[in-house]
């Protein structure tokens, strides 16, 4: 399901990329993971410049949502070290807490919490973790809500919306949090078409705001369009890694040529 | 009509079950208590808590209740001399409703596990992800929506309890309705019958609206996705 040319990207500057000072705001090194005798990840290495947004794209199967639940330790690793913001990341306890709290996280399958309305679902971490008043979060989950074009359905419950609102919802509930840095686990792949493109559009105006963004997806218009950099994951590994214009116009291994010959011929 | 009304007047029978349901609403709220805080060990992060909530399951799981309650009358009272109040009365009662939240709590952990089980992943991942800790997304995410997925077998369990708080008269509550029929068979044997029906349809009476809440609770309170 590619949509090269029904892209909601219109203008988009891509000016973050050469703002990298200081050290990245993600870095992996050397990460290895295994899930029984299957080595899932391989020898790792990447790193995320503040404001930059990296798209992950790759066959299934290919280990490119493991490495992004490894961010926020969803899923721990093996060896090598994931640094954010210059910290190793923590193994488990407050400190796991408080970084989880920074790094913003957005599922396949919304993962909005079913027995909380659309307006708890934005409120209920910044109360719990952050202590914010009620008052204060509910007025700035409102805010969020309007941003994501969903604030007339605040007091719903998440199965009355459709799938594209929830996943806009999910996307204001991270933003509740002020995250240094949002991950994106295939956001659109469980839309159904005419969904897509709303998701997009949201995701699309964080990246002009300056979000630093991981973003796994096979849609090739956002990489395109919103990404900095691709990066191209098969079997584990990362094969290629530059701008999107390398990246689709001259694709170095056979691998990502193969890849992207079957998916940009419909 | 003459027996049942000559029963009626000179038995409490009543006051007999009132003390089953005392007994079971107790322990209801006990066994509850405790059987949230086994099922929060046993989804822990720490090992040693979830090895200790799950040996006790299955030790209370596997007793039989009479002997939970024997031992509560012979061993905590008698050996170890805990009681709970000087009157007789009223220690036994405790005893009694100890051993049934004891026993009962197991049964309670394991019914909210399998509406834990109901919970998808995805939701804990969720409140992960947004820096909750444990605790916060047990009692907020995942606890929540497991009771709502587990009023039906909670609601069994209840059920169970209510039948087996008559094993009181094994912890020697002697105003509960299991003793009361042995006394009242044993003064008129000639009514056996009708007190063995007073009693079965006393508790058929109390149980079959228990049943049905629960099914409408189960239908009401069910978390839709």
């Amino acid at each position: 399901m590619t949509s090269l040319d029904s892209t909601p990207v219109e203008n988009l500057t891509k000016s973050a990329a050469g703002q990298e000072t200081g050290s990245p705001l993600v870095e992996l090194r050397h990460v290895d993971k295994y899930f029984g005798d299957l080595h899932v990840l391989k020898d790792i290495n990447l790193s995320v410049a503040k404001g930059e947004v990296l798209v992950i794209i790759g066959p299934s199967g290919s280990g490119k949502s493991t490495l992004c639940r490894t961010i926020n330790r969803l899923e721990s690793i093996d060896s090598g070290e994931i640094l954010i913001d210059g910290q190793p990341l923590p193994q488990e306890g407050k400190k796991l807490t408080k970084l989880r709290a920074e790094v913003g996280m957005v599922f396949q399958s919304f993962n909005l919490f079913s027995h909380k309305t659309i307006l708890d679902n934005v409120t209920l971490a910044p109360r719990k973790v952050r202590g914010t008043f009620k008052a204060d979060a509910e007025k700035e989950g409102l805010e969020l809500l309007s941003r994501v074009g969903v604030d007339t359905q605040a007091s719903k419950l998440p199965v009355q919306l459709s799938g594209g609102q929830q996943q806009r919802v999910a996307i204001a509930r991270s933003l509740a949090m002020h995250p240094k840095v949002m991950l994106f686990d295939e956001p659109t792949s469980a839309l159904d078409p005419e969904m897509i493109n709303e998701v997009l559009d949201v995701m699309v105006n964080l990246a002009k705001e300056g979000m630093t963004m991981i973003v796994v997806t096979h849609e090739m218009g956002f990489a395109r369009q919103a990404a900095n950099r691709v990066v191209f994951m098969a079997d584990g590994e990362i094969l290629e890694e530059g701008t999107p214009e390398e990246f689709f116009e001259h694709p170095t291994s056979e691998r990502a040529r193969d890849f992207l010959g079957k998916i940009l011929t419909h | 009509m003459n027996v049942l009304i000559n029963l009626f007047s000179n038995y409490n029978i009543v006051g007999a079950f009132v003390v089953n349901i005392e007994l079971t609403l107790w322990s209801a709220l006990f066994s509850l208590i405790l059987g949230v805080l086994l099922v929060t060990m046993r989804i822990s992060p720490v090992s040693s808590l979830r090895a200790f909530a799950s040996g006790y399951v299955e030790l209370f799981k596997n007793m039989p209740l009479t002997i939970i309650m024997v031992f509560m009358v012979l061993g905590v009272f008698g050996q170890l001399k805990f009681q709970f109040s000087n009157n007789f009365d009223t220690n036994f009662f405790w005893l009694a409703t100890a051993g049934l939240s004891l026993y009962t709590a197991a049964f309670v952990c394991e019914s909210l596990r399998s509406g834990i089980n109901t919970v998808p992943l995805g939701q804990s991942e969720a409140a992960r992800s947004l820096g909750l800790n444990f605790v916060q997304s047990a009692s907020q995410i995942i606890l929540p929506q497991a009771f709502r997925g587990a009023v039906a077998p909670l609601g069994n369990t209840f059920i169970a309890l209510l039948k087996n708080s008559t094993v009181a008269a094994a912890a020697s509550v002697a105003t509960e309705s299991s003793s009361l029929m042995s006394t009242m068979i044993e003064d008129n044997a000639n009514a056996i019958i009708a007190i063995f029906l007073i009693f079965a349809f006393g508790y058929v009476i109390l149980i079959i609206p228990i049943g049905l809440l629960t099914t409408w609770l189960s239908n009401k309170l069910a978390v839709r996705r």
